[in-house]
């Protein structure tokens, strides 16, 4: 039989990742006209049978606390077994290290739809002064891009996956189109009280949760487990409501269990593809394409890029500014709490909602001096949530006792708790980024990240307000304020360890200068003109809002941009 | 009996429901409804009451964690306690699979019978209800290391003992119920809160 010469399949665009930046992207460039293939590390996601979504935790042999006990342990909750199939904090046999003196914690997705799986779905629109940091207070950078650039995405994204909230006119959280939100539960009642008698705001959250049909999506039924995943798609998921719509075009390639090795480069500098390793069969392969994106995630992303060296990128592709890796943010993290005991007089009713805050305080003291820079907002939580493995901890430890006295105790308390999560703007640093380790390579013998990152002294204040303000909510709320925290020590002030609110961003930041940025304001490499980063990697600051929305406007912005580009033959 | 059967009915149902025409979803229906199904009877399966066999523990062992989950949370008027709530079947899965449990429940139980033969000439089980209650009374709050500190291991055994029965009561049917939680369903509309008594 005569040997018949075929030259390998070039896509148009080749994504790296599956989540809220490469979900996006997919729908946008194959509703557009390309031909995409995408890569996800991980297996299919089957909602049906992944997702354990009004299942009781008896139903479960080890009742949602994991083999062992594994997610008793302190920090390992979003490994219970109840939680959407997404991610852990350790993936066997893909290792990485903390540079001595450093403590981050990185937590990572193997499957379609990434971290979108199980995200808090809290969708807050950066401000228009959150792009102009330097010039606002003359610390990191400015953005490329302003609010107005960015707002008709904001739009666009918000239109499309759903957010509720409502209109409130406050500068440092920019309204959206939303749909109406849910009532406030009791906790959230009562924390609303008391930050209106202390002039905190407090306000409606903004979540990616639909409490209206929205796109052939049925409306929240108010069981509040959005985090298990559900599987009606009322909460947004890229795995549910991006990547479906990009199959039904029938110019998306999906290859899962397909781990990236390193971008390939062509003779002239451009990118001209992907190499990977084929999880299932062990087998190196490769896949080529006229553009590659890069949304693997901010630490992925930028890891990728290190590791795609040659002789015309010897330092990495894209990086000859050395910026890859380089300003790696995490969200400032502490939490606190207390019982409010007129909450043991509230008839018993249902509490559940959707999975996370109806309301939330946005970052109130914009107007005055604060002992930090930038800000912070605080989720609320606690009330008469469904039972579960170590809810009771806390009342264990503090109370003690054994018997019918500490039965009736707990039956009481159940439901009495407020509990804050402040969560705020880290400032870039030196000392914060991450590398190739050296000494480390994966199961697959691709060299693994080491990071580096501390907290600074703006930090550490901002996390020392939290605490104040936390204590004095429960306190005006009729309360105690349980938490305990210690000023000094490895986590001073609850500040919890880098990475572990997963908002990792920076790595691989944009800039109006090519000798300090990687990528332009359109997410495309200003050193490999086919080549885009659509991840958390291209934030120049981490305001204090969750970063999901926003990367999935960038990306939806890039994606529009590679579409125009690609239609002029400039890519 | 599941707690709430016009609940699991109203799941199913509407997982039937859940193929919309022109949805984005690829739902198949009946296969999650037999997950659901599956997961329910291979769990009543596993574990027919009384027939328990531990992974770990010995019987003696295994008879003095299910002695200290019923001192910890014991029946009362509102509820079984518990070792009802399979709390000695959660602790033992666990610690099969756990060799940090293993050590340390396995030491605080060393540690228990070697003191109660000390006080007493006898294993904890085989003490009296008194003698029992004498020995709780000491392990169960941490101030008692200040006048003894031998008392240390001990403390810090019925401390996670403590918490892991806690967990096992609270996440059972009985549990659930003793707290009178309402949810885990499917709701039109979700309803806010009652209102709140002032302080």
């Amino acid at each position: 039989m005569a040997q018949v010469s075929r030259s390998p399949r070039v896509y148009d665009v080749c994504i790296v990742g599956s989540g809220a930046a490469g979900g996006t992207a997919a729908k946008i460039l194959t509703e557009g006209g390309l031909n995409v293939v995408m890569l996800e590390a991980g297996p299919p996601l089957n909602p049906e049978l992944d997702f354990k979504e009004h299942v009781w935790p008896y139903e479960l042999p080890h009742r949602g606390a994991g083999v062992g006990g594994n997610a008793l342990k302190r920090g390992n909750g979003l490994e219970n077994e109840f939680v959407a199939p997404t991610g852990a904090w350790t993936i066997e046999g893909e290792p990485y290290s903390s540079a001595p003196g450093s403590t981050f914690r990185w937590y990572r997705s193997r499957i379609v739809g990434g971290r979108t799986n199980h995200w808090g779905r809290i969708a807050l629109r950066f401000a228009p002064v959150d792009f102009r940091a330097k010039t606002r207070d003359g610390l990191g950078d400015d953005w490329p891009i302003s609010y107005e650039d960015i707002a008709p995405y904001y739009d666009k994204v918000e239109s499309y996956i759903g957010v509720f909230g409502t209109k409130e006119n406050i500068a440092s959280a920019p309204d959206g189109i939303f749909q109406p939100p849910p009532k406030p539960r009791c906790n959230e009642v009562v924390a609303k009280q008391a930050c209106d008698k202390l002039g905190i705001l407090c306000v409606p959250s903004r979540l990616a949760v639909i409490t209206r049909p929205l796109n052939g999506r049925p409306a929240c039924h108010y069981c509040g487990q959005c985090g298990r995943g559900c599987r009606r798609a009322s909460n947004f998921s890229s795995s549910q409501v991006m990547i479906p719509p990009a199959q039904k075009t029938g110019r998306f390639t999906l290859l899962t269990n397909a781990m990236a090795r390193e971008v390939l480069v062509s003779q002239d500098g451009k990118a001209e593809g992907v190499s990977y390793v084929d999880k299932k069969t062990r087998t190196e392969q490769r896949v080529l394409a006229k553009s590659v994106m890069l949304a693997a995630s901010a630490c992925e992303s930028a890891r990728l890029l290190l590791n795609s060296k040659s002789t015309l990128f010897p330092d990495g592709l894209a990086n000859s500014s050395g910026a890859v890796g380089r300003n790696l943010m995490d969200s400032v993290g502490s939490d606190g709490g207390g019982i409010v005991p007129r909450m043991e007089k509230v008839k018993p009713h249902n509490h559940d909602g959707v999975g996370g805050l109806h309301m939330y305080v946005p970052w109130w003291k914009f107007d005055r001096k604060n002992d930090f820079p930038r800000g912070y907002h605080i989720e609320l939580w606690g009330g008469r949530h469904m039972p579960g493995v170590g809810m009771f901890y806390d009342s264990c430890d503090e109370g003690e006792g054994y018997g019918a006295s500490l039965k009736s105790r707990l039956r009481k308390e159940y439901g009495t708790y407020l509990g804050f999560s402040g969560r705020g703007e880290m400032i870039p640093n030196a000392d914060s980024y991450c590398e190739i380790d050296p000494s480390g390579v994966d199961q697959f013998g691709i060299p693994t990240l080491r990071f580096h990152f501390k907290w600074k002294d703006s930090e550490i204040k901002m996390a020392k307000d939290m605490q104040e303000v936390f204590k004095s909510v429960i306190e005006t709320a009729g309360g105690t304020y349980t938490t305990k925290t210690d000023p000094d020590g490895s986590n001073p002030y609850g500040i919890m360890d880098g990475g572990v609110i997963i908002h990792e961003v920076g790595t691989a930041r944009m800039g109006a200068d090519p000798k300090t940025s990687v990528l332009n304001g359109n997410c495309q490499a200003h050193d490999v003109k086919n080549l885009f980063v659509t991840d958390g990697a291209t934030f120049v600051t981490n305001p204090d809002k969750n970063p999901t929305l926003t990367i999935m406007a960038l990306s939806w912005r890039a994606s529009d941009y590679l579409l125009e580009q690609a239609k002029k033959g400039n890519l | 009996m599941p707690s709430n059967p016009v609940s699991r009915r109203d799941v199913l149902r509407t997982l039937a429901m859940g193929a919309v025409g022109g949805s984005v979803l690829q739902v198949i229906p009946l296969a999650a409804a037999e997950h659901v199904h599956h997961m329910v009877s291979a769990e009543k399966s596993r574990t027919p009451a009384g027939k328990y066999v531990p992974k770990f523990f010995n019987a003696h062992q295994y008879a003095t964690i299910a002695a200290l989950c019923d001192a910890i949370i014991p029946p009362d008027g509102h509820s079984g306690g518990a070792v009802q709530a399979g709390a000695p079947e959660f602790i033992d899965l666990l610690t099969s699979e756990n060799k940090g449990y293993q050590q340390s429940l396995g030491d605080g139980l060393a540690w228990l019978d070697k003191f109660c033969t000390g006080q007493y000439k006898a294993a904890f089980v085989d003490c009296d209800a008194n003698q029992k209650k004498q020995v709780l009374d000491l392990i169960a709050f941490r101030k008692n290391i200040l006048d003894d500190a031998s008392l240390s291991d001990g403390v810090d055994f019925f401390a996670f003992l403590r918490r892991l029965t806690t967990d096992a009561f609270y996440s059972s049917e009985i549990g659930i119920k003793d707290l009178q939680y309402i949810g885990n369903t499917f709701l039109p509309d979700f309803p806010g809160c009652p209102p709140v008594p002032e302080a």
